[in-house]
């Protein structure tokens, strides 16, 4: 199935929904649209916080995703994937980045989708920076998302190298 | 005998460092990631600041993910950073 890919790195808000009609308009084989938004929380371990700060390394983040978004189109029957994600600063309840999954039924949009959030978190060269209290540090990378990540190597060869 | 290669610094191995990337000449005794990241860490005490711990140092070659043992091989452009926080 020839999956339509979509991957932006922008610094400008986004529209979800937008982005998933943009897929299934005018197609009557689209039967499940799982979409996935992470927003800037307004605390970080309990402390408020007044922003996130996204650095990314341009080019390496475009072609990282492509070829998670690659991968998923092969492993599951996807008619279309969006991915966005955004850089720069965003105060809390600001989309930070979002998935859409398009599929004629709903476990592989699900699965898709789940997928690609997961390789998100630890191989797409993005890193925050939180302000808090005039202060500013960076986000630890958390071990729990690494375990979610490696849940979907067992039995295949690692597509890292 | 060296070549130049294109060093990438990010988050906060870039802060700590103090440059977002630099020319810098590679002698050939330096074969992988590891010994690159040996070499760098010998240059200045900022180096050896951000390098302090190499088993957080994530690298990348060419804009793909590589591991400490990988070859530089034909790599004209290198990245450090710390474990990613995206998503």
């Amino acid at each position: 199935m020839a999956t339509i890919s979509t991957v932006r790195i922008q610094s400008e808000p986004f529209d979800v929904a937008a982005e998933a009609v943009k897929i299934t308009r005018g197609r009557t084989d689209a039967g499940a649209v799982v979409t996935f938004t992470g927003i800037c929380r307004g605390d970080e371990n309990g402390e408020p916080i007044a922003a996130l700060t996204l650095e990314h390394y341009p080019g390496m983040a475009e072609t990282e995703i492509e070829s998670h978004v690659a991968e998923a189109a092969a492993r599951w029957p996807l008619i279309g994937v969006t991915v966005i994600h955004r850089y720069g600063r965003l105060v809390p309840g600001e989309d930070i980045m979002m998935v859409v999954t398009v599929s004629s039924h709903r476990a592989a949009a699900f699965e898709a989708a789940d997928f690609l959030m997961d390789y998100l978190k630890t191989r797409a060269p993005f890193w925050k920076q939180v302000e808090k209290a005039g202060a500013t540090t960076w986000v630890e990378a958390k071990a729990e998302d690494d375990a979610a990540a490696e849940r979907w190597t067992t039995g295949k060869p690692e597509a890292a190298e | 005998m060296s070549r130049t290669l294109k060093v990438r610094y990010f988050a906060w191995v870039r802060e700590r460092i103090g440059k977002t990337d630099e020319d810098v000449d590679v002698p050939d005794s330096v074969v992988t990631v590891a010994d690159l990241v040996t070499f760098l860490t010998a240059r200045g005490e900022e180096y050896a600041y951000a390098f302090e711990n190499p088993k957080v140092i994530r690298a990348a070659i060419d804009r793909k993910h590589v591991k400490p043992q990988t070859a530089l091989g034909q790599a004209t452009e290198i990245a450090f950073f710390p474990p990613m926080t995206g998503g």
